[in-house]
């Protein structure tokens, strides 16, 4: 069961994933991009982490991607010329190699068994919610308020790069 | 039970294909998508590495990439709407203004 829905998500992702790159419309690109975001999330259900398959649909597929087809929409720019940049062919031949050592070096890698989860004593076992909240509130509470200061300059970042009136010269 | 090979295997190969994506198109706006699937490509590892060896703080680090992901969007979509305003174009071979 779990290794049908492990082919079903992950072929289902691979397909989309090439469907953003082959689409020539960028709309079209964005809107396979969306099948592959609702399909990791079904992969990160299957791996157990339903905190992130959450954040994944909404922060994701609800604000990146809707952001991102409202500024596809504004431009409106009609595909000219070529789609594909002059290095392409030299591209693919890396890409093959690539591919190929990727594939020779995950063949002869050792992966570890699944360790069997070690229950403390007298500790109740929490969720995956909790967990991380546990975690991210104490261990990295640092990180996290370093992460509001990221989004609060790329909030300004944004807005300065968008408005245009500025004189950067 | 889906053995953990399958996981890197799975997200190596997304991670090319967004890289071949990002080398290879000439619409800056599929480019910024391409470096969306290859971030997937790297949380898919952290969360199947999370539930392998039952360390949750892999999964924070997915929060974190969510995170840069979401800033690292709104400018890059920030910088295209400027220089389409400044080359009327979105391709990437039209914006070497840099270049001496």
């Amino acid at each position: 069961m779990e290794i049908l829905s492990f082919v079903y998500f992950g072929g289902a992702i691979l397909l989309s994933a090439l469907m953003v790159v082959i689409f020539k419309n960028p709309l079209y690109s964005a809107m396979s991009l969306l099948s592959m975001f609702a399909h990791v999330a079904g992969l990160y259900i299957i791996l157990e982490a339903e905190f992130l398959a959450g954040v994944q649909l909404l922060v994701y597929a609800g604000a990146i991607l809707v952001l991102y087809i409202f500024v596809v929409m504004l431009l409106n720019v009609q595909a000219q010329g070529r789609v594909l940049q002059k290095q392409a062919p030299v591209v693919f031949v890396a890409a093959v190699v690539a591919a190929l050592e990727v594939a020779f070096l995950i063949s002869r890698t050792h992966f570890y068994p699944e360790i069997p989860p070690v229950p403390h004593p007298g500790v109740p076992p929490l969720g995956n919610t909790e967990m991380i909240g546990m975690v991210l509130y104490t261990k990295y509470l640092f990180p996290f308020e370093i992460a509001s200061l990221v989004l609060l300059v790329a909030l300004v970042g944004a807005i300065v790069m968008a408005k245009g009136k500025l004189k950067f010269r | 039970m889906v053995p953990l090979s399958w996981y890197v295997g799975l997200s190596s190969a997304l991670f090319l294909i967004g890289l071949i994506g990002v080398l290879v198109r000439r619409n800056t706006l599929v480019v910024l998508l391409c470096i969306e699937i290859m971030l997937n490509a790297v949380n898919v590892n952290f969360v199947a590495f999370s539930k392998y060896q039952h360390v949750i703080d892999a999964q924070i680090l997915v929060f974190f990439v969510i995170t840069v992901a979401a800033a690292e969007v709104a400018i890059g979509l920030g910088i295209i709407i400027s220089l389409f305003r400044l080359k009327g174009s979105v391709n990437i071979d039209d914006f070497n203004i840099l270049k001496l």
